[in-house]
């Protein structure tokens, strides 16, 4: 095994064009994924003694098959996009941000708190600006934390974001339960300033539905994502630490500098990520309201294998799945989605190395 | 505050952690990343409250949750070990799979989006105040028969060769994969047994009712830096905050959120070395190729 793919990896392989084996490397292992997915599905359906075939078509007439059902997957897509994209800038720089439910808490909090400082009246711009600024400081200061720590004293960024993800959580819970609730509930006020309009405010058929122009932000920060990994100096240093942290170190790198602007702008995106919910739906913060977004983060930067137009494309697919379990919930009930998520999660990350070993295997003795 | 209710609250609470961190410095020691535990436990407490629901017996719960809590760790041994999938990704997949198994499973035969029904546990004497549970003593002493079996063992001697240099165990004749999937699943079977414990104790099953508490057992690993007996009291540290704050309710002394922080806290400081650098072991979640 070890003198094959040895074998395979030092010696050039011109048997297919690069762009070729990247793209095989790239999407057979979300399809072998899909179709894992889809057989644990059936059993789950055919367990609760329904049809696989009507209960699938049921969930794609209504996730992509109405306006109302499309304007959720667009919402759900929206947050899934943002902690996408922070979970896949971190890996980009080979770090694991496990934090992004915890960023995201926070920009959505910053971004309630703006509201609400700012006086009703202000400029849409002028507000929505300022909002998103508090939302992504939040982020920030919340992704820095790892990365001081990481940087200074070589604390496991992992382990740390997953600590500090209770630790902020409990800190908003604590901000909310004590101090800034509407009484009897565990949200604030809604905010003065900084309503992002609703779809269904451009397009009356998405009335009802959740999806507003944080999806355009969302699409925004890819594209500049996109710009700053593939056509920036910078970029380039974050990939080159990813890939390699010794080698770029002796190509005059700074991994230290790349770590800690790779952690805390992962941080940045997953709080801009809280403009979604507060103010795009509810136009408050409530505790809570994050709950799962930032770990499902993970399986679509996974998913989208960490290139932010594939993160997009995985966010819409996760984002289906859990608008779709709404919408079969009357045959098979919709925590048959929570289950395929891990499923789908497991399947693309053994599957990812795996088929590089064999595409590798394959090219090595095509080669000799 | 009674000091004797004091200390039997703080075991009864530290008891599901004692399990799980025991059964996460096993999987550490081997080299593979425990971010699992939280998982194990849950599908654990499913898998006993089904058992003993259909049985009547707690005792068939028990065997239930270990074989439920193994099943979820051999998911997570072949996923990471056989095909060296990312340990930290099916990490969180095994959390989030065990979330969804067992939400549906909940809803399949409880017909219940929340709660199982009520079942048999162990004990429940008013006098002995838990102390006559069958699983409350087996959790005290799991840490020491861990300590016993990773010092005093050849298996132990194998697992620490696995952690700690595995080019060096392969070269005198050891199966690094053999012992790494033999440490997986005791890793499995004894934080389910934790979350056996939870369940039978609450006489049922709860959606997601671990709420973290293989996390607060994988801190106590890291808090203490991979040993069992350590752990095992930063277990009853984390407990006695828990303790403290239950008791204290209602006093507004500390809010209770900041004594929620507790183990996470320390963690953090254990990990970036102001008291003490909690250095892990040096293969942890490395899987050679």
């Amino acid at each position: 095994m070890s003198a094959s793919s040895l074998a395979g990896g030092t010696r050039p392989t011109f048997s297919a064009p690069p762009w070729r084996e990247r793209a095989e490397e790239a999407l057979i292992p979300p399809l072998v994924a899909l179709l894992v997915a889809l057989i644990c599905g059936d059993l789950l359906i055919l367990s609760y003694g329904q049809s696989p075939a009507a209960v699938y078509r049921l969930l794609l007439e209504g996730t992509w098959g109405n306006a109302y059902g499309f304007g959720q997957v667009l919402y759900k897509a929206t947050t899934l996009a943002f902690t996408g994209l922070a979970v896949s800038f971190g890996l980009r720089a080979g770090l694991f941000n496990i934090g992004a439910e915890s960023q995201l808490a926070a920009g959505g909090f910053a971004a309630a708190l703006a509201g609400l400082a700012l006086p009703a009246g202000t400029p849409l711009i002028f507000a929505l600006l300022l909002c998103m600024i508090a939302a992504g400081l939040a982020g920030g200061v919340v992704g820095s934390v790892p990365a001081y720590l990481k940087t200074r004293f070589g604390a496991h960024e992992v382990i740390v974001t997953i600590m500090l993800n209770f630790i902020v959580l409990a800190l908003l819970n604590w901000f909310i339960a004590g101090h800034l609730h509407v009484p009897e509930t565990l949200h604030t006020p809604e905010i003065h300033a900084g309503v992002l309009p609703r779809l269904a405010d451009i397009d009356p058929r998405f009335h009802g539905s959740a999806a507003n122009l944080a999806l355009i932000v969302a699409a925004l920060v890819a594209v500049v994502v996109w710009f700053y990994l593939f056509r920036a100096r910078g970029g380039y240093e974050l990939r080159a630490v990813g890939l390699q942290p010794p080698a770029a170190e002796y190509g005059g790198i700074s991994v230290n500098r790349v770590w800690m602007r790779a952690l805390t702008f992962s941080g940045v995106i997953a709080g801009m990520g809280g403009i979604n919910y507060v103010l795009g739906y509810k136009h408050y913060y409530e505790d809570g309201f994050a709950s799962g977004a930032g770990f499902l983060g993970i399986a679509v930067a996974l998913v989208g294998r960490n290139h932010p137009f594939g993160v997009i494309i995985a966010a819409f697919f996760f984002a289906t799945l859990s608008q779709g379990g709404l919408a079969i919930h009357a045959f098979v009930p919709k925590q048959m989605m929570d289950v395929l998520q891990g499923v789908v999660i497991i399947a693309v990350a053994t599957a990812v190395p795996e088929v590089r070993r064999i595409l590798r295997g394959a090219r090595g003795r095509s080669d000799a | 505050m009674n000091p004797v209710s004091f200390v039997t609250q703080m075991i009864r609470i530290a008891i599901p952690y004692l399990f799980a961190a025991s059964g996460g410095v096993v999987a550490e020691r081997a080299g593979i990343v425990s971010l699992t535990l939280e998982g194990f436990m849950l599908s654990g407490a499913f898998a006993a409250v089904l058992g003993t629901n259909y049985s009547g017996s707690p005792w068939v719960g028990v065997l239930c949750g270990m074989l439920g809590g193994l099943i979820f760790s051999l998911i997570h041994a072949v996923a990471t070990i056989r095909y060296r999938a990312d340990q930290v990704v099916v990490g969180v997949a095994i959390n989030l799979l065990a979330i969804g198994v067992t939400r549906f499973f909940l809803k399949l035969f409880f017909a219940s989006s929340s709660n199982s029904p009520r079942v048999a546990g162990f004990g429940g004497n008013i006098k002995a105040a838990g102390f006559d549970n069958p699983l409350l003593w087996l959790g005290i002493l799991v840490a020491p028969f861990v300590a016993f079996v990773i010092y005093k063992t050849p298996f132990g001697l194998r697992v620490r060769a696995a952690g700690e240099h595995p080019e060096a165990a392969e070269s005198v004749g050891v199966s690094v994969t053999r012992v790494r999937y033999v440490a997986v699943a005791i890793s499995g079977i004894l934080a389910a047994l934790g979350g056996v414990y939870l369940a039978l104790d609450q006489h049922q099953f709860t959606d997601q009712m671990t709420a973290g508490r293989g996390f607060i057992a994988i801190s106590a690993v890291i808090f203490g830096r991979w040993d069992p007996i350590r752990a095992a009291a930063a277990c009853l540290l984390f407990a006695a905050a828990e303790t403290l704050q239950i008791q204290l309710q209602g006093s507004h002394a500390i809010p209770s959120q900041f004594i929620e922080m507790i183990p996470y806290a320390l963690t953090i400081i254990a990990l970036a070395g102001v008291v003490g650098r909690a250095v892990p072991p040096a293969a942890l979640g490395k899987v050679e190729d």
